[in-house]
């Protein structure tokens, strides 16, 4: 037998063994003691956006939403005392892409959370695979009655869901007009329809009538057929379930049509900023209104934070910041408060602690949520384009100040002052 | 009167979509495929003239003098450059081709143009031409009177020139086309050339009309389609028809009944009209000896 100079083979072996046993030990030690200087494990967010397809304008506004929270979040500590880390994928509009997504954020990147995306038509398949696996889907996009209908308790909504969006103006013209003939037009979205029937049955109720009604599909292109049906109605008062292309669309043809109501509410369009002046004109905007949840000039948490962050980052000014930067914002801003409350990544402890009554602020206002995760705190508002400027006019008695509201608009290419 | 109004509104809109369905159903007459791309082209005429009239303050219609060659110059690129090379499985090749043809262009558009809605705007777009108690959109009689000038170039060259032989020989038999002499690559290229030159001019009306953006695409390609189908693929006249059918329908349903059931009524006439005539309106049954 071959004597090598350490000794026997026997030898050599347990010296061998016992080199290899002392790296080992090393190595697990040299993980198991913790580096003071290691950075916090951020908190990871999962949140899909719809980047292309219908609601990419909408899209966009969300993901910058999101960002902005994350960055205002990461200058207060973060949630936890970790940096919050988010992930996007886009769902092109798409229902099943939007699936795959969260569960790609859920069973592959095990992100800690995730946010809601746009749209109710997005958030109600998003929220069912959240709920398969027991995460909490706080959202601001998704207010229609169908989110919450369903009998899920981990669907959150920070913004006026929408059953209430118009109801603010509804009641302001049953209070001060005399009950006349309204316009009504709709898409059949399962968020803007029900904001126009609910405010239709609360106004029928108070003996408005219904001059005529109107439902058209998502895809049209051509609207001068319901723009004639409703200017044909001679309705002073229209009211109108649009989002922003047909919204552009009807009132160009309103324009085209000769239809100039004294009273226009539209349920999304004019909220778009730049969008909407630029597409219908800014001399076509005086007394056009629209409800939103949001105020740019608003005192609520965060607010003044957020709108500085928006214009720095992204340019523009104050009328330039889509409505659906502080819904994301607020979902951020209240997951944030929750999770730090709970004091743990739990998304079962965050959700007992959601429906346990808690209030929240964000730059929206005040949350709490219903049983069914409504938020039933919110108050939203009324805007109206004033000369060129978009103004909150409802509602009254507040806590923002609001301007006097327009009850009889101009005609068609008269903005004083814009 | 309101019907009235809508079937006249319908035959006004009818026009231009029949302008745009006319290119695509002559690219398939020529060359079997469905250009797909044909909504996204759209947008990018559309995208093409809103840059005009904002940067330089060229008129719309004006716009066309420069988009129409560009876009034409397109097609025919297109046709050179990533059709002609495939030699294997053209058919379905080519419907890929033009897909991804068609989401490299939304994503230019996307990057270049931001989400946000856009519309072209010119002094005239919101006035309209009153006779007794219609109004008749101003932007929308133009178009028409610009798209019934076209098809009848269209119509001319078809069936009045050299081309037009040489082209509708190659929609009749391609093989046959090319013993006798025909370059068809040729006849192709400038097809999807013409085709989407068309779609330069119908992308500038859809942009008046409408807002939009990089993704509009999607409601204007499924229309054409049922358009080109119920009309006959390869026949222009059919494309006209069908055109003007499906949006006074579509315009009558909406005011006499609901927006909602306009679209329903077209389509069950449509399965009706395929059911006894699979072809379409004005297609030929077995023209294509292969």
């Amino acid at each position: 037998m071959h004597i090598s100079r350490f000794g026997s083979v026997a030898s050599r072996h347990k010296v061998q063994l016992g080199a290899a046993l002392s790296a080992v030990a090393l190595a697990v030690t040299g993980l198991a003691v913790p580096n003071a200087n290691a950075a916090p494990k951020p908190i990871t967010i999962g949140i899909s956006v719809s980047l292309s397809g219908d609601f990419s304008g909408d899209g966009k506004a969300t993901q910058q939403g999101y960002k902005i929270w994350a960055t205002w979040q990461n200058a207060h500590g973060g949630i936890l005392g970790r940096p919050v880390v988010l992930k996007f994928l886009s769902d092109a509009s798409s229902p099943t892409q939007v699936v795959t997504n969260y569960q790609k954020f859920i069973t592959s990147d095990k992100v800690d959370f995730v946010l809601g995306p746009y749209s109710t038509k997005l958030t109600k398949p998003a929220s069912d695979i959240a709920n398969r696996y027991h995460y909490v889907m706080l959202e601001g996009i998704g207010g229609g009655p169908s989110v919450f209908s369903r009998g899920l308790k981990n669907v959150f909504d920070v913004s006026a869901s929408a059953t209430y969006q118009l109801v603010t103006y509804a009641k302001w013209l049953a209070a001060t007009q005399k009950p006349q003939p309204i316009a009504y037009a709709t898409m059949d979205d399962p968020f803007i329809q029900p904001m126009v029937d609910f405010a239709k049955a609360y106004l029928d109720a108070k003996g408005f009538t219904e001059a005529v009604y109107k439902v058209y599909p998502a895809e049209t292109t051509d609207f001068s057929p319901i723009a004639s049906a409703v200017a044909a109605s001679g309705a002073k008062i229209a009211i109108l379930g649009t989002m922003p292309p047909d919204g552009y669309a009807m009132i160009q043809n309103f324009i085209q049509a000769k239809y100039n109501p004294d009273q226009l509410i539209m349920a999304s369009g004019p909220d778009q900023g730049a969008d909407f002046t630029k597409s219908v004109g800014i001399t076509n905007t005086e007394g056009i209104m629209v409800p939103n949840t949001w105020i740019p000039t608003s005192n609520y948490t965060g607010n003044k934070d957020m709108v500085a962050l928006y214009i720095k980052t992204y340019g523009g000014d104050i009328n330039s910041i889509n409505a659906d930067v502080p819904e994301a914002f607020a979902a951020g801003q209240v997951l944030a408060q929750a999770v730090n409350k709970v004091g743990s990544t739990s998304n079962v402890k965050l959700q007992a602690y959601l429906h346990s009554g808690a209030k929240f602020m964000s730059v929206q206002g005040p949350v709490q949520f219903a049983a069914d995760g409504q938020n039933s705190g919110a108050a939203p508002y009324v805007f109206q384009w004033q000369t060129g400027q978009y103004v909150p006019v409802l509602p009254l008695g507040g806590p923002d100040k609001v301007s006097p509201i327009e009850t009889l608009r101009p005609a068609w290419g008269t903005t004083p002052g814009a | 009167m309101l019907v009235l109004q809508a079937i006249i509104e319908g035959v006004l809109v009818g026009g231009f979509y029949a302008l745009m369905a006319a290119g695509l159903t002559l690219v398939f007459g020529v060359m079997d495929i469905v250009n797909f791309a044909i909504g996204a082209l759209i947008v990018l005429g559309a995208y093409l003239s809103y840059s005009l009239t904002i940067h330089f303050h060229i008129d719309p219609f004006v716009s066309l003098i420069f988009t129409t060659p560009l876009m034409t110059a397109l097609g025919m690129f297109i046709y050179v450059f990533l059709i002609k090379p495939i030699k294997t499985n053209k058919v379905v090749m080519s419907l890929l081709t033009m897909f991804a043809v068609a989401t490299l262009i939304e994503g230019i558009l996307d990057i270049c143009y931001n989400s946000g809605f856009v519309q072209i705007h010119a002094s005239y777009i919101n006035n309209s031409l009153r006779i007794g108690k219609l109004n008749f959109p101003l932007i929308y009689v133009l178009s028409f009177l610009l798209s019934a000038f076209l098809l009848s170039c269209l119509y001319f060259v078809t069936y009045r020139t050299k081309f037009g032989r040489s082209l509708r020989a190659s929609m009749q038999n391609p093989v046959a086309a090319r013993l006798v002499g025909i370059d068809t690559d040729r006849v192709s290229m400038i097809t999807l050339g013409i085709g989407i030159g068309l779609a330069a001019i119908g992308g500038m009306i859809f942009g008046t009309t409408n807002a939009f953006n990089a993704s509009s695409s999607y409601d204007i390609i499924s229309r054409l389609l049922v358009i080109v189908i119920l009309g006959g693929f390869g026949s222009v006249g059919g494309a006209l028809v069908a055109a003007i059918f499906m949006l006074v329908i579509q315009d009558v349903v909406a005011v006499v009944w609901s927006p909602v059931w306009g679209s329903t009524a077209f389509y069950m006439i449509l399965m009706l009209v395929l059911l006894v005539r699979p072809q379409g309106l004005f297609g030929k049954k077995g023209v294509r000896a292969q």
